[in-house]
């Protein structure tokens, strides 16, 4: 099995706060990955390393190799808005842009320069599709995209996202702002997204890790305590702290 | 508790009488003035008091130069005004951080905002009349309104850059969009709104001003046509002929004039910012 993304020995400082320490994980290709953990054991920080969202906080520090497909992302010669367009990014709250939703699909298509009207209007289609969106948007293409209900529009930041025909798909808590049945929509999604895209999902919800991933690292103060196949996790975890968090007992 | 002399639901009744009648005390002085300022004004308007030229310095005749002069020294201090403005809030907002230096430009934009209008007059006379050899004209004055004018833009213009929501610049560098690209094409279409109420506020600013453009835009009675040319904006008109006891009727009818002129452009973008507004927001 080949691997898409591999991290060795990642530590990551706010200031002098260490907030990653040590971490190495493999994430193989075209399947989902869930990261699990308590709130603020580093899981967001950890995926935000991997779209270097992180660069943006004027104190963040790291050392250590994050390679995507063999290339080291933190290499200086390394163009950050190709390497977001490569991995894309699903956030906590939908944060669709106050424009259409054809403009919200268009938006990443035309920053990277695709202008051809019947192309764009092709993608979009596509995008809204691959997404589950369409039947449900076709008619209001033109409408503003804060008018659609919380799950439509954390399927339209799929679709904007995947639209760009990213490799990797970051998902941080996609659903936690949802109702259970937009839940259950954007599951089903990422079952259907995972043949193309590799998946990283943080979840608070164990059930939603078992549920879509296949792989699972358990995150800790900062740490990867354990990680391996979801069943393996979840049925006999091998470190006491990773029983305790997922049969509810902390976290 | 056992003291306690009013109770909670008559302080609340009492609380909302006060607030009401504040907010209707309000609105009373605002209507008595709009409405008297219309109402001796309104008489002596008509097409021929806007449209012709001044007779005996505005004895009688029209005010017809005077609204040429206004637009055009507005006009002018708005293409200077509003870029400058606008652009310098977009930097301070997205691309500077919180330095040393940031912070005196902001200081320097507050303080600037209060400074008192005749102030603005005394500068403009002695840089663009004088030391620059403008002269009397409608640059020099434009220039002047512009630099009262700035401040307003772009402190109104920062705060609705920096208020639009983090995550539509995080949704839109997630997705490769450069920092411009996100500034261009998300941020300042949602701050839209509030930079557009920032310009009219700072252009309502300016076409209203007497003090700023009384030593720098000359007080001549004929149509300017250069840049060059001095000229009689609107108010400046209306004080010369109200403090030299010219015509007081004629000074109202160069008020009514300028009150309906902010009411229009007033209303003109509360209206087209409404819309803009609902269908950005979907509503």
């Amino acid at each position: 099995m080949e691997y898409r993304i591999e991290v060795e020995n990642l530590n990551v400082y706010f200031d002098e706060l260490r907030v990653l320490k040590d971490v190495n994980i493999k994430i193989r290709k075209n399947i989902v990955t869930a990261l699990i953990g308590p709130s603020g054991c580093g899981k967001s920080t950890f995926i935000r390393i991997l779209n270097r969202m992180n660069d943006l906080i004027d104190t963040f520090r790291m050392d250590g190799g994050v390679l995507l497909d063999g290339e080291d992302i933190y290499d200086p010669k390394v163009d950050v808005v190709d390497l977001r367009k490569r991995v894309g990014m699903v956030f906590q709250k939908p944060n669709p842009f106050p424009k259409s939703v054809f403009d919200n699909v268009a938006y990443g298509l035309r920053v990277h320069g695709l202008t051809d009207k019947d192309a764009l209007g092709e993608r979009v289609e596509e995008s809204l599709k691959a997404a589950a969106l369409w039947d449900e948007v076709k008619d209001k293409l033109d409408k503003s995209a804060l008018g659609l209900s919380g799950g439509q529009q954390q399927r339209l930041c799929i679709a904007r996202t995947i639209a760009v025909e990213p490799e990797v798909i970051l998902m941080d808590e996609p659903c936690s702002a949802l109702d259970p049945i937009s839940t259950t929509k954007i599951e089903d999604l990422i079952h259907k997204l995972k043949k193309e895209y590799t998946i990283i999902i943080v979840t608070h919800n164990m059930q939603q890790a078992t549920r879509v991933s296949k792989y699972t690292a358990f995150f800790l103060h900062g740490e990867i305590i354990e990680s391996g196949t979801t069943d393996q996790i979840f049925v006999e975890p091998r470190d006491k702290r990773t029983e305790d968090y997922i049969t509810g007992r902390f976290g | 508790m056992a003291f306690r002399i009013i109770s909670p639901k008559n302080v609340q009744m009492i609380m909302k009488a006060i607030f009401w009648a504040a907010g209707i005390t309000t609105i009373v002085i605002l209507l008595i003035i709009i409405g008297y300022v219309l109402f001796k004004g309104l008489p002596v308007i008509n097409l021929d008091f806007l449209f012709s030229e001044p007779i005996d310095s505005g004895r009688s005749g029209g005010i017809f130069p005077m609204i040429i002069s206004s637009a055009y020294v507005t006009l002018i201090a708005l293409l200077v005004a509003a870029p400058l403005g606008v652009g310098a809030a977009v930097y301070l907002a997205e691309y500077s951080g919180e330095t040393t230096a940031v912070k005196i430009i902001r200081f320097g934009a507050e303080t600037l905002a209060s400074i008192p209008s005749i102030v603005f007059g005394l500068f403009g006379l002695a840089f663009f009349v004088i030391y620059l050899g403008m002269g009397w004209s409608v640059l020099s004055g434009g220039l002047t309104l512009a630099l009262m004018a700035l401040p307003t833009i772009l402190a109104a213009s920062e705060v609705s850059i920096e208020s639009v929501n983090k995550s539509y610049s995080e949704g839109s560098l997630a997705l490769g969009a450069t920092k411009w690209q996100t500034v261009y094409q998300v941020v300042i279409p949602a701050a839209l709104p509030g930079i557009t109420t920032g310009v009219i506020l700072g252009m309502a600013r300016a076409i209203a001003e007497a003090a700023a453009i009384l030593y720098t835009v000359g007080a001549a009675l004929a149509i300017p046509i250069s840049l060059l040319d001095p000229a009689r904006p609107l108010p400046l008109h209306l004080y010369i002929i109200a403090t030299e006891g010219i015509s007081m009727e004629n000074a109202y009818g160069t008020a009514a004039v300028l009150v309906i002129l902010i009411l229009v452009i007033t209303i003109t973008t509360n209206t087209l910012l409404d819309r803009y507004t609902k269908k950005m927001m979907g509503r």
